[in-house]
């Protein structure tokens, strides 16, 4: 008898999203799909607001990582007011960034400390009841508390440079609206420990040395868990570092050759394109050069350590030595690897926040520019998730008349996919009987790549999770709830 | 000088010059009553009606009644609320008011007004009415959020004295309407002075947004009517 499982909500995801996996009469997998079902519309009702709304509006994507949509809106509204992103204020460009970095850190740490480090702390059969955040308070308190501290702190980043921690103002067309006080960088140099940067990057590192740990201990699970080979996206430095925030498009293949290099992001539509598929309302991107079957790619934290050349802070630095070493240079193509290039780049984040806060600059009054107006304007940012795209074009009257998002969970789209697939053919395919634990590694393979299926669509869903076993005739013949 | 007039607000006594509205005799005794479509130095219309109180049993607006001697005025009890609170829910309804991403939240008088009267749902339906933007040269006029207040048509003229602004239509299907050729004369200065008089954020300067940082917008800090009544 064939059947079909379904995950419905995926749990410790941003937003809703749903598996189906599709098993034959001798319980092999026939079909494994990650959907998303959420509709939200965004690139439709902006069409008619004025363009400097931009940057407010189109954050209301998430609530997770606002500050990504606000400041891809950002940089593409400086281009629409004639002020490219290298063309802005010092002090613009500075508190953009620490805007930005702090965003990184709170996020970077809400997913592993929140989402991700239960099941890796507890075990991926573990009970529910316990895996999750509260049974890390339970039984590694010290883990859990820097988790929502280090969060804490990147907030409080956001707060002094945007005016709130969730839904700021701070970044406008050709500039910021404010700067900090001197007051305001001290309480992040200066408040006594651990609130203060020093101790944070401390604690970014220590988080480092726990994965690796548990990496330690399993080995063979965390290297082989959905491993698979990808083409990898991302903005780098034009000088090839790690660059959050700006910079030009690069793509590597699985092995590392360069695909896309040196890619001015204003001609991304030449690069990248976008394929609809009937089954979730997430699209799937692909690199144009290497057509839709083979150019789909990852993005986010594992993608950016296999396209940069190196990591322009002398910890991460080094943190990112030793992660390169372990594939030999090449590009790591293992999905649970992710959670240590997010904790080499929380670290990233966390130094630069320091070194920003040094930076006489951020409290300078030198805040916005204004150029020569032009009708179409693209804004990149690496968001947390990843390669963040961000497209507009404006009539006469300053309102949009065009708004393409590619953000970064559709650009991953594929990769979940893939890992999907790839687990539930290693862990369900024939096996008599279907566990939670086995549901919970296709969970645990999709929330490596920290999914915001929100941003991707929609509103937040919180229900509990379903599976139903369906005969070959389509007939319910069972269902659990966890 | 002339003896002042003495009347009472919620059973207090107070005291004012002849010649004052009820709404300005209440300020100078450290009272606020809440108002959207009047605004100092121009010429009061009544229109919006929040800022009705109940004299000696009649319901009038205290935007354009004179205060008169004896008067017993009561303004802050639970019908009086009441009421006014129903007008400001009509008018959210009657609009499409997203505030999060309105430049004018935090400065917005009918976004202060609602969280001074803590409305969280309104009681009645939204309409969702049909509404769209329309450009000038130098503002743009964003007909989903206006509330009707006429504060535009009163304060902004072109130098001869003509209105830039004017209604039209009647009942449901009223709105704002502008007269082009004027309202494309006017100066950077008058096109910022009509944004600052708007109420809500339906007269919009371009190119100029978000330009005050969170924190340090008008309602930020102090709820409104409060500069009333700390005189107190």
């Amino acid at each position: 008898m064939s059947r079909k499982l379904t995950i419905e909500p995926v749990t410790r995801v941003e937003g809703h999203g749903k598996v189906t996996i599709r098993l034959d009469d001798h319980g092999k997998v026939a079909q494994a799909r990650f959907h998303v079902v959420e509709f939200r519309g965004f690139e439709r009702f902006v069409q008619g607001r004025p363009y400097w709304e931009i940057p407010v509006l189109v954050q209301r994507l998430c609530g997770i990582c606002p500050v990504s949509h606000h400041l891809a809106g950002a940089k593409a509204m400086d281009i629409i007011v004639g002020v490219p992103p290298e063309k802005l204020t010092p002090t613009a460009d500075k508190l953009r960034r620490l805007m930005h970095y702090g965003q990184m850190l709170q996020s970077h740490a809400l997913h592993f400390f929140h989402l991700a480090s239960p099941d890796l702390l507890f075990g991926f059969d573990a009970d529910p009841a316990v895996r999750n955040i509260i049974g890390v308070a339970r039984t590694h308190k010290e883990i859990a508390v820097k988790g929502v501290l280090m969060r804490k702190f990147g907030q409080e980043i956001i707060k002094v440079t945007a005016g709130k921690k969730i839904h700021g103002t701070g970044a406008i067309p050709g500039g910021v609206n404010k700067s900090l006080s001197p007051e305001e960088r001290d309480f992040f140099l200066k408040s006594p420990a651990p609130f203060n940067i020093d101790t944070m990057i401390d604690w970014a590192q220590e988080a480092i040395q726990l994965f690796k740990k548990l990496h330690a201990e399993n080995r063979a699970v965390l290297d082989s868990f959905a491993h698979f080979p990808s083409n990898h996206l991302s903005l780098v430095r034009k000088d090839g570092a790690l660059d959050f925030y700006h910079g030009v498009l690069r793509a590597v293949d699985a092995e590392g050759r360069k695909i896309l290099n040196d890619v001015d992001y204003q001609d991304y539509l030449d690069y990248i394109g976008e394929e609809v598929r009937n089954y979730s309302y997430m699209k799937f991107p692909y690199l144009k050069k290497l057509g839709k079957e083979k150019g789909w790619y990852r993005v986010g934290p594992i993608a950016r350590l296999n396209t940069c050349d190196f990591i322009p802070s002398p910890r991460a630095q080094k943190e990112f030595e030793e992660y390169k070493a372990y594939t030999g240079g090449k590009p790591n193509n293992m999905t649970l690897h992710s959670h240590w290039a997010r904790l080499i780049e929380a670290l990233h984040a966390a130094e630069v926040i320091k070194e920003l806060l040094n930076d006489k600059d951020i409290t300078g009054d030198n805040l916005v520019k204004k150029g020569r107006k032009k009708h179409e304007g693209v804004g990149l940012i690496e968001a947390p998730r990843g390669t963040l795209f961000h497209h507009y074009r404006i009539n006469d009257d300053d309102q949009v008349t065009m708004a393409n998002l590619i953000v970064s969970t559709t650009n991953n789209n594929q990769a979940y996919n893939e890992a999907v697939r790839l687990v539930a053919e290693e862990y369900i395919s024939g096996k008599p009987e279907i566990t939670e634990g086995m549901l919970n590694r296709v969970e645990v393979a999709i929330r490596a790549y920290d999914p915001c299926l929100s941003c991707a669509t929609h509103a937040l869903g919180q229900m509990p999770l379903e599976v139903e076993l369906y005969d070959s005739s389509g007939q319910l013949v069972d269902r659990k709830r966890k | 000088m002339p003896d002042k007039i003495k009347f009472t607000v919620d059973g207090k006594e107070c005291q004012a010059e002849a010649g004052m509205t009820i709404y300005e005799a209440a300020k100078a005794n450290g009272i606020y009553i809440p108002v959207l479509c009047h605004y100092e130095g121009l010429k009061p219309v009544g229109s919006c009606r929040i800022c009705s109180v109940r004299v000696n049993g009649r319901w009038m607006a205290a935007c354009t009644q004179p205060v008169t001697p004896g008067m017993v005025i009561e303004n802050a009890s639970p019908d009086v609320e009441e009421y006014r609170k129903a007008i400001i829910e009509m008018l959210f309804v009657e609009g499409n008011h997203f505030c999060p991403a309105c430049e004018k939240s935090g400065n917005c008088e009918l976004q202060a007004l609602a969280y001074r009267y803590q409305i969280l749902v309104p009681q009645f339906p939204y309409l969702f009415p049909k509404k769209d933007i329309e450009a000038f040269p130098k503002f743009l006029l964003e007909h989903n959020r206006c509330v009707q207040c006429q504060r535009c048509i009163r304060a902004i003229q072109a130098p001869d004295g003509k209105k830039v602004f004017a209604m039209k239509h009647r009942s449901g299907r009223v709105r704002i309407n502008v007269d082009r050729k004027l309202a494309a004369r006017l100066s950077d200065e008058e096109a910022q002075k009509a944004m600052d008089i708007c109420p809500v954020g339906a007269i919009l300067r371009k190119e100029v947004g978000f330009r005050i940082p969170i924190g340090r917008r008008k309602y930020d800090r102090r709820p409104i009517g409060s500069e009333i009544e700390e005189k107190k």
